[in-house]
């Protein structure tokens, strides 16, 4: 399957320059499974306001819309300036999906935020899906990406079942402010993103969380493999329209996670493995497993400072780097898991915590609904 | 006939600091020092210097000075010294010119139009004093995913995996056989290969049987078109397999051994008879199409238990892209790429100084072609053909190689000069030669130490380059045009290497 209809390219050359930026990250999640409001998620990124500049805010919920949960919730951006994108997209949407529900995803003009689009969510299910001879999923992510490729003016937020993706320009509580998050969403899952990019793209499509059908990736940092990585994803069909790190990270977990099953206990030691001169020291059994991730995946080893939250149905996992170049804090108080770029900011919003811990380099930390699999990076903290 | 050609050097000794020990003349091979006992003086004779430097570095009280002879001809930039030279050799001999070593015309370097990248502010350069950096490399065809079984704790690899050969360092030497080169420089390399742990490789002279079980294991052996040395033992204790099908010196040519080399020892490691000349043809001729090749690869690999990678080695000539994707589907695991300042031992000069294409274009393709047609992972590529520096290593890689291969800088570590004489089998340095009073000179204790210093200071150098752009695994270096940008290049240029211009 191709994510992207190719458009080849005469020459590497010509790609556009890669979007750098720092960020803030939070995430918390519920492992019980009850639902709560935005609250703890918008706080703490106003106690981490100084890690963005107000050029890009965006939160992931998931247990969003439990009354629509067997549809694909696709949250759809019109810019303003293509009056006619919201007419190809229906027409489109109307010949590939069953429309259930659409509706304008309620705003708060009053916000603070710049040259806000039109956004629009749609409850669908794949129509003529096996005649295309494809699994929903598939159907799904190929239609995602003919929307974001060959529509002007259109770009799809998200597009997974019971989860949904606000972003925008601005700092994320005036995003927030603009969904207005605290008062109409509840979840199980918030995760947040505060960018601060080292340009000004101003393009509401291009905040974070960046999303394919569940899955979503907050990330902060600058990947200095990104060449090797884009270049080897792209040999699996994945090729980047916004050239950003987070880009090549959420492909990344795709194609492992979810086109090739691997567990997220995998998949870490592949964005961020072990040194040499430690698997040395290992078992045969391990010493073998991680050399051979090592070499079959070594294109996709994630270098140089990076720190991600990733969250799908079910799950949502932190990461930071081999050698740690990027903070990352985690936290549980009761059946709440939190996971910050700064431990205050969990401090700020959290109920008094029962741990605190800060994971190493290449350990994730994985919140499991109805498990307690998030203390097993506990045992390995610094 | 009476040689009209002027004198490539000039050799000035200087009588004040001369002490008449005649070192200069006993080191000579070419007869240009000769000491006459009745006048108690040292004679030149220049016109046999070819430039090697062998009794400068010798002479102990510094006399000697041989630089380019100043004389020459009227000055022509069409006419060049060296084209008028070539001319009257010819009118002397009406034969095709021979060189050794890489070609020397001015063609342009890629390498130095093209400048590294390193962090600033936005992301921390590793101090690699410091942290760990890692240069560990694998070589050999690679799945499309792993598939893997979990049970509890335990992480089970299910899925089948194609032979790989690990390296320490991605700087491998390149194929120099037996034969072209001295017992002991042959033997230099395959110590500082273990040593460093890294590969070695035998050109197509065979392996003699008694390295074998100590330096099988770093051995790339050559299976070409002579079919020198070859049988199942030495196909089975190496660590790669490479069938040679061009070399960057000399693309569409064979090899030619004369005679005289082929020592006893040399004919039993080759298997031919004492004093016949080694021909190697120049296509393998069972190997007329891709899909031949494709048959050969799979008789070795049958012929090995499907247990060490097979690399193909190819000239790099004007279709090196389709034709290195054909190669990957016909079962190649490796394929190493020379390209036109690739060396040799012996090459006509007109064909080594005009044809192929230069490595750095070559390999900028194959990478980007087998990206295209989504293959790059099913196997590894070897740049070869003028490497001369650990940036140039760096570069290399960031165009998309997983290693180099390196021969004339390997030489140059153990003495060589590049005097382009190796076919004349007087190689002073003991080197390229059969002569056991040259090769003598060639100590492989010291020489093996030469080559190790020579990877460990590049592999240093690498590291710090690494560390510089944030980067702390050679993996990640792999492909990643982001870090290279060209300076002084063309629209095309830049386009073929896919880098952008400086600024860009």
């Amino acid at each position: 399957m191709r994510m992207l209809v190719a458009g080849k390219r005469t020459s590497e050359r010509y790609l556009p320059e890669k979007d750098m930026q720092a960020c803030g990250l939070f995430g918390v999640m519920n492992v019980a499974g009850e639902r709560f409001g935005g609250e703890m998620a918008i706080s703490a990124m106003v106690n981490m306001k100084c890690r963005g500049n107000g050029l890009g805010g965006g939160f992931a919920v998931y247990g969003l819309y439990p009354e629509y949960k067997d549809y694909y919730a696709l949250h759809i951006m019109f810019e303003r300036s293509c009056p006619q994108a919201k007419e190809q997209v229906d027409e489109f949407l109307t010949a590939h999906f069953h429309v259930v529900y659409d509706e304008e995803i309620p705003t708060d003009m009053r916000a603070n935020v710049v040259n806000p689009p039109l956004v629009w969510r749609y409850f669908v299910a794949p129509r003529h899906q096996e005649e295309e001879g494809l699994a929903a999923d598939e159907f799904v992510v190929e239609k995602v990406m003919f929307i974001n490729t060959q529509v002007e003016g259109a770009y799809v937020f998200s597009s997974g079942k019971n989860m949904g993706v606000f972003k925008g320009v601005g700092f994320p509580e005036e995003i927030a402010e603009f969904f207005m998050l605290d008062r109409l969403y509840k979840g199980y899952i918030w995760t947040a993103h505060s960018r601060f990019p080292t340009n000004t793209p101003g393009w509401w499509g291009g905040a974070h969380p960046f999303s394919i059908l569940d899955w979503t990736v907050v990330h902060n940092g600058e990947i200095s493999s990104y060449g090797t990585n884009r270049r080897y994803l792209e040999m699996f069909g994945y090729y980047c329209t916004l050239y950003t790190d987070t880009e090549v990270m959420a492909y990344a977990v795709d194609l492992l996670m979810r086109r090739q099953g691997l567990p997220i206990e995998v998949v870490a030691k592949i964005f961020a493995p072990p040194m040499w001169d430690l698997i040395a020291h290992m078992d045969e059994d391990r010493r073998r497993l991680y050399s051979t991730l090592r070499m079959v995946y070594a294109p996709l080893l994630i270098n140089g400072p990076f720190t991600v939250i990733v969250a799908h149905h079910n799950e949502m996992f932190g990461l930071t780097d081999r050698i740690r170049l990027r903070p990352i804090t985690a936290a549980a108080a009761g059946d709440y898991v939190f996971l910050s770029s700064e431990e205050g900011a969990i401090r700020a919003v959290a109920p008094p915590l029962d741990l605190v811990w800060t994971p190493p380099g290449g350990e994730p930390v994985v919140a499991r609904l109805h498990s307690r699999d998030h203390l097993a990076s506990l045992a390995r903290a610094v | 006939m009476y040689s009209y050609l002027l004198p490539e050097f000039l050799v000035e000794r200087r009588g004040d600091r001369c002490i008449k020990c005649r070192v200069c003349e006993r080191q000579c091979p070419n007869g240009v020092h000769r000491y006459d006992v009745e006048l108690d003086m040292m004679f030149s004779q220049e016109r046999e210097c070819v430039g090697c430097q062998r009794c400068a570095v010798f002479c102990p009280t510094g006399a000697l000075c041989v630089q380019p002879h100043p004389a020459s001809y009227r000055p022509n930039a069409s006419w060049t010294r060296e084209k008028m030279q070539d001319l009257k050799k010819q009118a002397e001999t009406g034969g095709v010119i021979l060189t050794g070593s890489g070609n020397d015309k001015p063609y342009r370097i890629y390498w130095d139009h093209l400048v590294l990248n390193a962090s600033q502010v936005t992301n921390p350069s590793i101090d690699p004093l410091r942290e760990p950096m890692e240069l560990r490399t694998f070589l050999g065809r690679k799945p499309d995913n792993l598939q893997v079984e979990i049970k509890g704790d335990r992480v089970d690899i299910t899925s089948e995996l194609h032979p790989n050969v690990l390296v320490e360092t991605p700087i491998l030497f390149s194929a120099m056989s037996y034969g072209a080169i001295s017992y002991q420089a042959f033997l230099s390399l395959a110590m500082a290969a273990k040593k460093y742990g890294t590969l070695f490789n035998t050109g197509e002279g065979g392996l003699p049987r008694e390295m074998r079980k100590e330096f099988g294991a770093n051995a790339v052996v050559q299976c070409a078109s002579g079919r020198f040395g070859v049988d199942p033992e030495y196909l089975n204790c190496a660590a790669v397999i490479e069938i040679k099908i061009g070399q960057g010196a000399k693309p569409g040519i064979g090899g030619h051994l004369p005679g005289e080399k082929v020592s006893a020892n040399i004919a039993l490691t080759r298997m031919i008879p004492e004093g016949t000349d080694a021909l190697s043809p120049a296509p393998q001729h069972d190997i007329y199409s891709i899909e031949d090749l494709s048959m050969l690869i799979y008789a070795l690999k049958e012929a090995t238990n499907y247990e060490k990678p097979v690399s193909v080695k190819i000239a790099a000539v004007h279709n090196v892209a389709a034709i290195a994707s054909g190669m990957v589907r016909a079962g190649a695991d490796i394929i190493a790429i020379d390209g036109l300042r690739g060396g040799t031992g012996a090459a006509p000069k007109i064909i080594r100084d005009n044809v192929g294409i230069p490595i750095e274009l070559a390999l900028a393709a194959v990478d980007q072609r087998l990206r295209e047609e989504g293959i790059r992972h099913k196997c590894s590529i070897i740049a070869a053909g003028g490497i001369r520096c650990s940036a140039d290593v760096v570069k290399a890689i960031a165009l998309g190689a997983d290693a180099v291969y390196i021969g004339s800088a390997a030489l140059v570590a153990m003495g060589c000069t590049l005097c382009q004489k190796c076919y004349t089998g007087k190689c002073a340095w003991g080197i390229c030669t059969q002569d056991p009073y040259l090769s003598r000179r060639l100590n492989p204790e010291i020489a093996s130490e030469r080559l190790y210093n020579l990877l460990k200071g590049w592999s240093n150098e690498i590291k710090e380059m690494l560390g510089g752009m944030g980067i702390n695994a050679i993996e990640s270096l792999r492909g990643n045009r982001d870090h290279l940008r060209g300076v002084g290049l063309e629209e095309w240029e830049l386009n073929v290497l896919g880098v952008k211009g400086a600024g860009e």
